[in-house]
């Protein structure tokens, strides 16, 4: 909460103001670069490592979603995970009861979990701060009991849970099926950051972050605050439905116990380590989210969750505005120096 | 001179082993890796000293010179009781560690979540720590085998005692809406037979978000049934144990072993509210003042002193680990200096009357290419009031 609000507002408007200097040419260097260094793990790493890497992008992706609403728009979340899972149930259950492609079910799950997005962004126009963080806290308690609910145990398979199967590659490309989920979780991924972006550059990311900073002035130059507070909340879960999805194919199997409380403390805790407010932070925070426990793992084997936590204490005390904020310092460095 | 030829001449004898090492995946000339996920953390991590256990018994036998010249590299990691993380940490065993096989990984979910992953790769995925029957399924998954009796072997157990104490009953059960409790119908149907099952028993489901099974036991009551089985987790049990004495309901009483627990459920249940309950084990106690002076127990207290000395004896989970860590053993002596994965397999398969230390007496790990399932004997136990006290031989689950 404290991250959010103690933001310098000239870091949160910095990148909009960055494009006007940065020529059209530069900008596509960059693009270039991206696409290169997200492709060449493809040839790089072998099939395991692909398979983390590609976790950690979708993890990454449902960061971003909860950065939306929370960073941005200022709306504590601790219920992401919830929509994780719905994301994750609706293309599992499209998948293996209906035989649907994989690239059709996204918009099924992005729709359900816009729409219980919008649901949720209602109460959370009356509750603010604590209480918004407990009544979301307390979606993501009941959403695993709800999923082995005996009425729509047909569906979700109950505590045995659903098996799908990865995308296959298309003939014709030289992919293994890992390399594959890597390239789809890369397009979808890039795609949502894209529009995430796009979205925070503009009028309606400047209002989101205006609602946010002070909501009196907002209302006041005619922001219609609770219609951007349940969009933020609509879009927010969304993308980290979408990242549900994608999980539930890498991962080629869904059960209520995959989406514990858990989930959704992880996503905050990647969205505060990764930077709050912050487009890129929210891919450091899938990384940081997915292999730091397991390097917590290798110190120590008793206790790695005491690990975990010095590491993570470490991390915010070293990096106060998450991996965001330190490459923002750094750039402001390079940018005084010439 | 003659010192190098003859070291000559080992190492060119030498060579078309280690050559055929080399070709299998966890298997060189010196170390065996065996793979194994967790929960050391998170909701379960009390199950974790199984793990630990398990490290302890591996660390004894390598200490005594490995098997067959080779040290045991156990690589264990936590999962979290998480299926995602389960998935990432087997891949990580099998790609990267290359483990040679995967000896028992906990947990329903989380195995769920690997099994035809190992499947597939015809990894040996053995010996689950987990309950749910489906681990015995050869036909559909050949590379998977689980370790205990399973839930429905139990339930088909107390319907084998209960048709040879009575022809006429009317059984009602009572059972956690999962595949836990799901299988204690399933069982029980088994051995009395679908169409008497359909006809005559009946059934109510609970869940385990329900503050008590009060009303089902009371419902379950007002059919007249004169039989109970209880297929409820640790608390719920407790409760419906104490609500059926409560109301005077005189029913003959079965009562799941997962929930046999004196401090976690009689006890709260009242003592005294129990009595007459009927319940199975597979495992010694060292609880049981038969088993004070048993050289079988005495061997896990021994293990227990040298090798695990922090460790507490009373937990039923380390007599767990001790067990499994000598079906290991027996196990890779077995493969015989061969642990190839289709080995490995076959003799997990072929494994004949092997008695543990820690088994009851006269329950031995069986399986064979057609039987995944290694040990299905239990003895029954009834609560006298202050503690179980084992009765009548050994009973097997059925044939399904």
């Amino acid at each position: 909460m404290s991250a959010s609000k103690g933001l310098h507002p000239e870091a949160a408007i910095g990148p909009i103001a960055v494009p006007a200097a940065t020529p059209a040419w530069r900008r596509g260097l960059y693009l270039l670069v991206g696409i290169a260094v997200a492709l060449a793990p493809l040839v790089l790493l072998e099939s395991f490592h692909l398979f983390q890497l590609t976790m950690a992008v979708i993890m990454a992706l449902a960061v971003l979603g909860l950065n939306i609403v929370c960073g941005y728009n200022g709306q504590i979340s601790l219920g992401h995970g919830a929509f994780f899972a719905v994301g994750a149930y609706a293309t599992a259950i499209l998948m293996s009861h209906f035989d649907w492609s994989f690239w059709a079910t996204l918009p099924v799950s992005a729709v359900v979990c816009g729409v219980i997005g919008y649901g949720i962004g209602f109460p959370a126009l009356r509750l603010a701060g604590h209480y918004l963080a407990l009544t979301t806290f307390s979606l993501a308690v009941a959403v695993p009991q709800i999923l082995k609910h005996k009425s729509i145990e047909d569906w979700t398979g109950g505590v045995q849970g659903l098996f799908l199967v990865k995308p296959d590659p298309p003939a014709g490309l030289p992919l293994s099926p890992d390399q594959w989920m890597y390239v789809v979780t890369l397009i979808v991924a890039g795609a949502c950051f894209l529009l995430a972006w796009n979205l925070i550059r503009s009028r309606i990311g400047r209002a989101l972050i205006a609602t946010r900073d002070n909501p009196t002035a907002a209302e006041a130059m005619g922001m219609d605050i609770a219609s951007l507070k349940t969009r933020a909340f609509a879009v927010s879960a969304m993308i980290t439905g979408i990242a549900g999805s994608l999980s539930a194919v890498a991962i080629e199997f869904v059960a209520p116990d995959s989406f514990s409380i858990f989930v959704s403390i992880t996503l905050f805790v990647g969205m505060v380590v990764g930077g709050v407010a912050s487009i890129l932070g929210s891919l450091f925070g899938g990384l940081f989210v997915l292999f730091v426990p397991n390097i917590a793992e290798a110190i120590s084997k008793a206790a790695p969750g005491v690990i975990y936590g010095v590491i993570l204490i470490l991390f915010l005390f070293l990096l106060p505005d998450g991996f965001a904020g330190l490459l923002r310092r750094i750039g402001q460095r390079l940018r005084i120096r010439p | 001179m003659l010192l190098r030829r003859r070291e000559i001449l080992i190492a060119a004898l030498a060579a078309p082993a280690v050559a055929r090492a080399a070709d299998l995946p966890g298997v060189t000339a010196t170390e065996l890796r065996i793979g194994n996920t967790m929960p050391y953390s998170g909701p379960n991590s009390a199950y974790g000293v199984i793990g630990r256990t398990e490290q302890a018994f591996i660390r004894m036998l390598n200490e005594q010179g490995g098997v067959a010249g080779r040290k045991i590299n156990f690589i264990t990691y936590d999962d979290g009781f998480s299926p995602p993380k389960t998935v990432e940490q087997t891949r990580r065993l099998i790609e990267q560690d290359k483990v040679a096989f995967l000896f028992n990984p906990l947990g329903t979910p989380t195995n769920n979540a690997i099994l035809r992953y190992c499947n597939q790769r015809k990894v040996p995925h053995l010996f689950l720590a987990t309950g749910a029957d489906k681990w015995g399924n050869w036909q559909d998954t050949p590379w998977t085998m689980g370790w205990q009796p399973s839930y429905r072997t139990e339930a088909q157990i107390y319907a084998k005692h209960l048709l040879a104490q009575r022809k006429e009953f009317r059984l009602a059960i009572v059972f956690q809406n999962d595949d836990f409790g799901k299988d204690y119908i399933a069982g029980m149907r088994d051995v009395i037979g679908a169409e008497r099952f359909d006809a005559t028993v009946k059934t109510a489901s609970f869940e385990i978000t329900d503050p008590t099974p009060d009303s089902q036991i009371l419902s379950l009551q007002s059919t007249g049934a004169d039989v109970l089985m209880i297929a409820l987790g640790p608390k719920a049990a407790a409760q419906a144990i104490r609500k059926v004495h409560d109301i005077g309901w005189q029913a003959q009483r079965y009562l799941t072993n997962v929930s046999l627990s004196v401090g976690a459920v009689m006890q709260p249940a009242g003592m005294e509210k129990g009595v007459g309950i009927i319940t199975s084990g597979y495992l010694k106690e060292q609880g049981d003042a038969a088993w004070r002076d048993d050289p079988g127990m005495n061997e896990y207290r021994a293990f227990m002193k040298q090798w695990m000395p922090d460790g507490d004896l009373h937990d039923a989970n380390t007599v767990y680990g001790y067990a499994l860590g000598r079906t290991l053993q027996q196990l890779l002596a077995q493969c015989d200096g061969d642990f190839s994965r289709e080995t490995v397999m076959r003799q997990a398969a072929g494994l004949h009357e092997v008695a543990l230390p820690v088994l009851l007496p006269g329950i031995t790990l069986n399986t064979g290419p057609q039987d995944y399932r290694p040990i299905q004997k239990m003895q029954l136990q009834r609560w006298d009031g202050a503690s179980w006290v084992r009765f009548g031989g050994l009973i097997e689950g059925a044939e399904v």
